[in-house]
């Protein structure tokens, strides 16, 4: 029987990680990811999971420690946030390019400098491009569903890709809020058992990973990449139909709120979300046709989904967490230009919000959608909520 | 079980070697001897070996796809993390025996890199990982530079050699800063067996291998191996040149486990280390300044005294371990 509990979202994303039972976690902490390895530390040294935990001294460690685990065939996790992400985006590039599921959950943090350890995207925007697997989560059991799922997406043989599931810094991480968590066999037999094609463990049949790859094949090995990105893009509604058959609880590459009738639409990443629902509600009962747009999965970015629910809406604002300095910012790129071949395209705004952790309140999300209420949207201007001009 | 010379050649005759034919270092080059014999050394004594390298001339010219010269499993990840890459595979190992995955006891970890890769942009993983104690053989094939690069320098990198980015010129003599003594940084971490080697000494480097290799935890074996394109040398000279080395104090022999130090070679006299240097077309240009003597005599000043320093870590340290378990 499914049990609720009542924990931070680290704890959580640590129990989703003790239900899989990983065979080596390698991690090193950084506020605000830390309480997840300290959570699975503990698993580990009270024997409830028997994990190898390699504590190494640094984020770049780790993901090459983690590299050289998941080759050798085992499954292996680790976590991190922003700096720590950074440190490790070299490595970050070249697992992915192995082609090793690795999950890895990310504690959404502002990216120095300067040194802020509040919540924002912009650690996970750096590595947009790495061929990683990148799900949102607005809530703890978001983070624990999907940290589940995305253990089961990597593996898969025709994907074969690590996966990212971000959860945001402080809010999501430390904040106390109640999840179902599933039984743990039924965890464990959803993931069930990895057993890779090819480890560098098996000395019958040795292979050479990361051999060096010039002009006549690197790139047809990026274009199997791709390949690879596309295949985690058709598989993923099969994983998430199989999650609710033990669940009971539906997703899907969007989520939806209030859209149906909605003339107007926020698209906005992870925890945010909520906050945007309440002001969704608030402005319903005013008599505004407005919803919401929440993407659980950003790579593969669903284009095809965007362009579904965007296209004949009035309006469309794109909330960011994250800037692309001098460039449209990332989130918002990415909807605008998958609107290009829409019948109908909505005006679009765009804004930037909640950099370092300040604060996002209802009224800031409110006066995005007033803006696409009173038709005052300028597809080419960046705006700014909640910040001193 | 240790074997011997005999049961080593033996095996090559009738086994495969680890690594293999095809590679592209170039022709004279010492780091492909390093590969092979430690391969060799695992192979012979039962063991299958799982290998690592960093990037640098060993790695680049081993595997280009699609093809390789390495007979064993192998994994190359970045620069500067082969130690960090190697302690996953052994820590996935640890678990994929303990939940019953797999069955093979007889495999054993073997890490290879260059100087570039080891004293300098490597050193923390290698510290790191040394330090959690993994059971692993990290081989360092030392030719005083960034070779793969085109010769810079490196924390190896010894004075007055020519190299790109501490050129010996009018104003500076080169490199100005010693070579550091890479192996007492490792034998700092205390908990491990570690050993110089070189190439002109296959037998005692087979020795110190067969040693690192039976050693429960993280060993550690730097081999002098040069570098016949940038140390301007003749292809065929590499091992004659560190057995001068040998013979001249520049690179005695030696080895550390858990704090007891042994010499493992003592010439009864040696060879000044002029000899040495004059041998290496990369002093050529050193040779030519008028300082040439004064930095001569500062170096032959300092492999004296690090001489006399190692004689008295063997006396003092004398089986007195300081720690007898990782
Ligand atoms: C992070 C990073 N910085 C720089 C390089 C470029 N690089 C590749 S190999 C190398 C030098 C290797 O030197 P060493 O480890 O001594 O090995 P050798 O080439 O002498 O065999 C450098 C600087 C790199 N690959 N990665
Ligand atoms: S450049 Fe030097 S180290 Fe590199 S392959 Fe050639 S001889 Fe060997």
């Amino acid at each position: 029987m499914p049990v609720k509990l009542t924990v931070t979202g680290a704890a959580a994303v640590a129990h989703a990680m003790r239900q899989i039972n990983p065979d080596v976690v390698a991690a090193y902490p950084i506020t605000p990811q830390t309480p997840i390895v300290e959570y699975y530390a503990g698993f580990v040294s009270d024997g409830i999971v028997d994990t190898v935990m390699v504590p190494v001294e640094s984020e770049h460690s780790a993901m090459s420690a983690v590299v050289g685990s998941a080759a050798s065939g085992a499954r292996t996790m680790t976590a991190t946030a922003a700096n720590g992400l950074a440190l490790m985006s070299e490595i970050v590039y070249i697992a992915a390019s192995y082609r090793l599921p690795i999950v890895m959950p990310i504690v959404n943090r502002a990216l120095s400098g300067p040194i802020n350890i509040h919540c924002d995207h912009s650690d996970a925007m750096m590595v947009r491009d790495s061929g990683w697997i990148q799900f949102f989560t607005e809530n703890h059991q978001e983070a624990y569903d999907f940290t589940i799922m995305a253990t089961k997406l990597a593996e898969k043989e025709n994907v074969l890709l690590p996966a990212m599931v971000n959860l945001d810094g402080f809010i999501t991480s430390h904040g106390v809020e109640s999840f179902e968590m599933l039984d743990d066999e039924v965890v464990r037999e959803f993931v069930g058992s990895w057993n890779p094609k090819y480890s560098l463990l098996n000395t019958k049949n040795p292979v050479t990973y990361g051999p060096l790859d010039l002009f006549d094949y690197y790139f047809e090995h990026h274009r199997q990449q791709e390949e690879a990105m596309k295949n985690a893009y058709k598989e993923l509604p099969g994983v998430f139909e199989e999650f609710e058959k033990i669940s009971g609880r539906r997703y899907d590459f969007l989520d939806l709120y209030k859209v149906d009738d909605a003339d107007y639409l926020m698209v906005v990443l992870n925890s945010t979300a909520s906050t945007a629902k309440y002001v969704v509600d608030q402005l319903r009962e005013e008599g505004h046709k407005v919803g919401l747009v929440k993407p659980q999965v950003f790579t593969p970015f669903p284009k095809k989904e965007f362009q579904q629910v965007l296209n004949g809406r009035k309006g469309v604002v794109v909330l960011d967490r994250a800037m692309s300095f001098g460039k449209e910012a990332p989130l918002y790129s990415l909807v605008k230009s998958s609107l290009y071949e829409v019948a109908s395209r909505p005006s679009l705004g765009s804004y930037i919000y909640g950099l370092g952790g300040r604060d996002t309140t209802p009224e800031m999300i409110r006066e995005a959608f007033e803006d696409a209420l009173q038709g005052n949207l300028i597809a080419d201007e960046q705006r700014y909520l909640g910040l001193r001009e | 079980m240790v074997p011997n010379i005999r049961d080593i050649v033996g095996y090559v005759e009738t086994h495969d070697w680890g690594f293999t034919q095809g590679h592209r270092l170039c022709p004279g080059c010492n780091a492909p001897m390093v590969a092979n014999w430690a391969t060799l050394a695992a192979k012979s004594m039962g063991y299958e070996p799982v290998v690592a390298a960093a990037t640098g001339c060993l790695e680049v010219s081993s595997t280009i796809y699609p093809f390789t010269s390495w007979n064993v499993p192998y994994i190359h990840n970045a620069f500067e993390n082969v130690a960090a890459t190697i302690s996953g595979a052994e820590a996935a190992y640890r678990s994929l025996l303990n939940r019953g995955k797999i069955d093979n006891d007889k495999i054993k970890f073997i890490a290879f890199a260059g100087d570039g890769g080891t004293y300098d942009i490597g050193l923390q993983s290698l510290s790191g990982a040394i330090e959690r104690g993994h059971d692993f053989v990290y081989i360092l094939y030392d030719n005083e530079g960034y070779m793969n690069t085109g010769n810079q320098r490196s924390g190896s990198t010894p004075p007055g050699a020519d190299s790109t980015t501490a050129p010996v010129g009018k104003a500076i003599s080169g490199k100005l800063q010693l070579k550091k003594s890479i192996v007492d940084i490792v034998a700092g971490h205390e908990g491990v067996y570690a050993a110089t080697a070189a190439t002109a000494e296959p037998w005692d480097f087979m020795r110190k291998m067969q040693a690192a290799l039976e050693f429960k935890g993280p060993s550690f074996i730097a081999m002098l191996a040069p570098c016949v394109r940038f140390w301007r040398i003749p292809d065929d000279s590499g091992p004659e040149v560190t057995k001068l080395a040998v013979e001249t104090k520049y690179w005695p022999l030696w080895e550390y486990n858990m704090g007891v130090y042994k010499v493992t070679k003592k010439p009864k006299t040696f060879k000044p280390v002029k000899d040495y240097i004059t041998k290496l077309g990369r002093y050529s240009k050193l040779m030519k300044r008028p300082d040439a003597n004064e930095i001569l005599e500062e170096l032959q000043n300092y492999v004296d005294a690090k001489w006399d320093r190692l004689l008295a870590l063997e006396e003092i340290s004398k089986d007195k371990p300081i720690r007898t378990k990782i």
